[in-house]
């Protein structure tokens, strides 16, 4: 009995160091799929830029992410213009790596959500600021943005927790985040269940923590909102 | 081995060639993703019924299955079944006195795994589409005399139908993407042959965008056949 709660007690520690990493790829692959979201956007707006965006989603919403992660970090490691590259110390690190795809592939799923979002501001909003003389960037600011974000705010959250639950795959590539040390605690003892509960047990915490933050803002910007 | 292969050697049909065993892989990769999405199907509708039923505890249990299930990530779920169930089944043999089982095959337990995480998310779409159902309209089969499965067959399903095919759709393409994790058990799915191939000629991003061409070619093409399907399903909306 004693035996097992310090078993447990020590693996949640092990887990408690790695939840840093799991933390940082999901702020920052947060961060870099809303970016890049935004760009997919902005492009897709344009004539030239269009095929573009949208080759860029259909591939990144199309496959999976396990398979991206494989790509950036043992698929382009093995070209020779990427290894002799500018890049290389940085694309050989498995932490880079996963950001790059986790980024990559959430902010695919990121723009369709802003897309929608977009095209569900009113027309007659925008030609109503179009009459009052409001420049493109006070239109921007002033009219499309509040509303593109109490639109796209729900369906953004969700994207966030898939990103959040994807971090987990970075284990695949070498990286030791919470996953991966569950699995190296599991090598070592064979006791698969308690410890695979408990990474979930961080998960879920993790996951259901964003969800009612992301609520408590939703409520907030609900207040001023035409019914 | 020869480092220097052309591609159209190392994708083809011949001895040196990869392209059988990959296309193999995509056919096992479409039926771990169809067997999870039977088995989701199944499962989601039966915790949809018992979150409508007025009996609180089953309730509370299908909507706390479904929190745990969405919020934690599908590679643990399937970790956990294919590292924890042989432990699990020898446990329980062990209790009725009986030698150890032979773990379960990884094809089974990959379309269980994902098949449960399929369910918290079908659940949640087949309780959207019965909410969608006007009240007025069961009422009114129940006072036509039908019974309760001509009531589900001939008003329920087919604008329960309508309304879930969109979402199921989206649920089917994370289910195949989702089938991908099942390469971490062995399962010669689409995903492993592309990691063994990669590995065994040390030309990892040939195999890699080949694997990615035939997931586009799959998720595409089931994208397809599904708007297909949603035009049909249209017909007997009522006009909609």
């Amino acid at each position: 009995m004693n035996d097992e709660i310090a078993f447990l007690a020590a693996t949640a520690l092990a887990i408690a160091r790695a939840l840093p990493v799991t933390l940082l790829l999901a702020l920052a692959g947060a961060l870099g799929a809303s970016l890049l979201a935004a760009l997919l956007v902005a492009a897709h707006q344009t004539r030239a830029l269009r095929p573009l965006a949208r080759a860029w989603i259909f591939v990144f919403r199309g496959t999976p992410l396990l398979l991206q992660m494989a790509m950036v970090y043992y698929g382009l490691g093995a070209l020779d213009a990427v290894r002799h590259g500018p890049l290389w110390p940085l694309l050989r690190e498995p932490l880079v790596c996963a950001w790059l795809a986790l980024a990559c592939c959430c902010s695919a799923y990121i723009a369709e959500v802003l897309r929608a979002a977009l095209a569900a501001v009113p027309r007659g909003q925008i030609e109503a600021a179009l009459a009052c003389g409001m420049n493109r960037r006070t239109r921007l600011i002033r009219v499309i943005v509040p509303q593109l974000v109490r639109l796209a705010l729900p369906a953004y959250g969700n994207e966030l927790v898939m990103l959040v639950k994807s971090t987990s795959l970075a284990s695949t590539i070498t990286v030791v985040d919470v996953t991966g040390v569950a699995q190296l605690v599991i090598a070592h003892s064979y006791r698969t269940i308690e410890v695979f509960c408990l990474a979930a047990a961080v998960y879920l915490a993790l996951t259901a923590a964003l969800t009612a933050a992301l609520r408590l803002i939703e409520r907030r910007l609900a207040q001023g909102a035409l019914p | 081995m020869d480092d220097n292969l052309p591609i159209i050697t190392l994708l083809g049909f011949g001895p040196q060639g990869w392209g059988l065993a990959l296309l193999a892989g995509a056919g096992l990769t479409v039926a771990v993703a169809l067997a999870a999405m039977v088995l989701g199907m199944v499962l989601g509708a039966a915790l949809a019924t018992v979150q409508g039923l007025r009996v609180p505890v089953l309730a509370r249990a299908a909507a706390i299955y479904g929190v745990v299930l969405r919020g934690v990530p599908e590679l643990l779920v399937v970790l956990l079944l294919y590292f924890g169930t042989p432990g699990l089944l020898a446990a329980l043999a062990g209790l009725f006195g009986l030698p150890p089982p032979e773990s379960p095959p990884a094809f089974l337990t990959g379309c269980v795994a994902i098949g449960l995480v399929s369910a918290a998310y079908q659940a949640e779409v087949f309780r959207g589409g019965l909410l969608a159902v006007p009240r007025g309209q069961i009422e009114a089969a129940m006072a036509a005399g039908m019974t309760p499965w001509t009531r589900f067959r001939r008003v329920i399903a087919p604008q329960v139908l309508h309304h879930v095919l969109p979402p199921l759709g989206n649920i089917w393409q994370f289910n195949l993407k989702d089938s991908a994790l099942v390469s971490i058990t062995g399962l010669a799915e689409l995903m492993r042959v592309s990691l063994v191939a990669a590995g065994s000629t040390r030309r990892p991003f040939v195999f890699f965008v080949a694997a990615m061409a035939l997931y586009l070619l799959l998720t595409t093409a089931s994208s397809a056949l599904l708007h297909r399907a949603e035009t049909r399903s249209r017909r007997w909306a009522g006009g909609q």
